[in-house]
């Protein structure tokens, strides 16, 4: 306990967690949006973006994170340079939307599977009612399929919000200053106190993820959709 | 088999007029399997065709062709003088024009009653949602479902759910409406209440083809009899002609199976 009170004096802990909540939130909502589009690409009718959506999660799903992220943040930005914002705004900025980027392209294929998933689990016959009504590709999929689909695949994507949680971690690796890159330096300069340092990241991400899971187990009963 | 209908209260309605579907020499295959071979068929305006066969004869297959959710291999089929176009806007817009009440309802599971019946009006039609919505609760008046306007298709007897197909078919003001089997998937005691619509409709001069095994609603309401058996039609009758004296050996030995002795 003296342990735990003396980290928090020491170190700025909520800071570090707010970065990990931030790099979480703004991945998520950029994953559900790539994930969804390349989902729609999947069951498109158009042979060419299907392939290019199959493509796309086969090859960016087996890919270890820790090699999309160093290959984002240390191929593309640090060596080739290529920055994402002006060359004005601040290098901690240019690294934390890289490490979003990668966050966001890694995690799209799992949101993508999620709502596959989904999209399965909706009747045939929803949709031929829909185009029987004169509805045409987007509106069957915009008004009728991907409204259930969703509900549908509110636990998956559940799974993969709290697996993007932890994954941020791995973004300390090139230099975000993000929980676990907080838990390194502790460690390096408390050895003493490593046993509270690992109990203080355990039970900050536990703080995090168990409402979430919490959250959507709850939405996921209350928008079932009833057949 | 049949559920018995109350007596006939009157001739049908003689409003027939140009023919609104014409299908020629249409064939389909599903793999190996010819489902529809050399299709004829014509349906006039105002009239009602009842098709009738042993399942796998194809008779959903071809209505299912009629608004293109099945594709065929060859032919031409025609709705209201124009051909079936393949793709796109042009399909759409005659998919609007051509209702379709399939076996299992098919209704938006996560949508209420009113917005089934609204979805189409307000997206299609381009109604506004006011004008949709009282059209459409002047329709499920009409077909008896009115007061569960607010519900949820589960919430809903199947009975009440296929009446709801049906509302929301007729919301497209449809020129024909297309009947996949639509007692099928029902419980007895609910069956007569769906057909008592369809017979209400029959009556107010709407174009119908409808896939059936309900003797009794080709009997009432039709005015021509389709048989069909491995994807070819065998026989065209009047309901009463077809059923007291069919002309073909598979018509007869099909009726013998199903009338009741």
């Amino acid at each position: 306990m003296q342990g735990l009170i003396e980290l928090l004096q020491q170190y700025n802990v909520l800071a570090a967690f707010w970065m990990t909540i931030r790099l979480t939130l703004i991945s998520a909502v950029g994953a559900l949006v790539l994930g969804t589009i390349i989902a729609v690409m999947r069951v498109s009718p158009v042979p060419v973006l299907q392939r290019f959506a199959t493509t796309y999660v086969t090859l960016v799903r087996n890919t270890p994170l820790t090699l999309i992220v160093t290959f984002c943040v240390l191929g593309l930005y640090l060596f080739m340079n290529v920055r994402l914002l002006p060359p004005s705004v601040d290098p901690k900025a240019q690294l934390f939307t890289w490490a979003v980027v990668a966050l966001t392209i890694y995690h799209a294929t799992f949101v993508a599977e999620g709502i596959r998933s989904g999209i399965n689990t909706v009747p045939q016959g929803q949709a031929e009612a829909s185009r029987a009504i004169g509805l045409n590709f987007g509106q069957v999929l915009g008004q009728v399929v991907l409204p259930q689909a969703m509900r549908a695949a509110i636990t998956p994507l559940g799974n993969t919000f709290i697996a993007l949680t932890k994954n941020t971690t791995v973004v300390s690796a090139v230099g975000v200053a993000e929980a676990s890159y907080l838990m390194k330096n502790m460690i390096e300069f408390s050895p003493q106190l490593l046993f509270a340092i690992f109990f203080l990241m355990a039970l900050g991400f536990v703080i995090l993820t168990l409402p979430a899971g919490l959250f959507f187990s709850w939405a996921s009963a209350k928008w079932r959709v009833q057949r | 088999m049949s559920a018995s209908l109350p007596e006939d209260t009157g001739p049908l309605p003689h409003r027939i007029g140009e023919p609104i579907v014409t299908m020629e020499h249409v064939q389909k295959h599903f793999g190996d399997l010819h489902v529809l071979r050399d299709i004829n068929l014509e349906v006039a305006k105002g009239e009602v065709v009842v098709v009738l066969g042993p399942s796998g004869s194809g008779k959903s297959t071809l209505i299912r062709t009629i608004n293109r959710l099945e594709t065929i291999d060859s032919g031409t089929i025609t709705v209201d003088g124009k051909e079936l176009p393949s793709e796109g806007k042009e399909l759409a817009r005659l998919r609007a024009e051509v209702g379709m009440v399939f076996q299992s309802f098919n209704l938006f599971s996560h949508k209420s009653i009113l917005e089934n019946v609204t979805l189409g009006p307000t997206k299609v039609r381009k109604l506004s949602k006011a004008e949709a919505e009282k059209e459409g609760m002047q329709i499920l008046e009409r077909v008896g479902v009115a007061n569960q306007a607010q519900k949820y298709p589960a919430q809903l007897s199947g009975g009440q759910q296929q009446r709801v197909a049906i509302a929301r078919a007729l919301a497209m003001k449809p020129k024909v409406m297309l009947f996949d089997e639509p007692t099928s998937a029902l419980d007895p005691e609910m069956v007569q209440e769906v057909l008592d619509v369809m017979v209400g409709l029959a009556r107010q001069g709407m174009t119908m083809l409808v896939v059936t095994h309900e003797m009794g609603f080709a009997r009432k309401a039709a005015n021509r009899v389709v048989f069909m058996d491995e994807g070819q039609i065998i026989e065209e009758a009047e309901p009463q002609a077809f059923f007291t004296s069919p002309t073909s050996d598979r018509a007869r030995d099909f009726l013998s199976k199903i009338l009741p002795r």
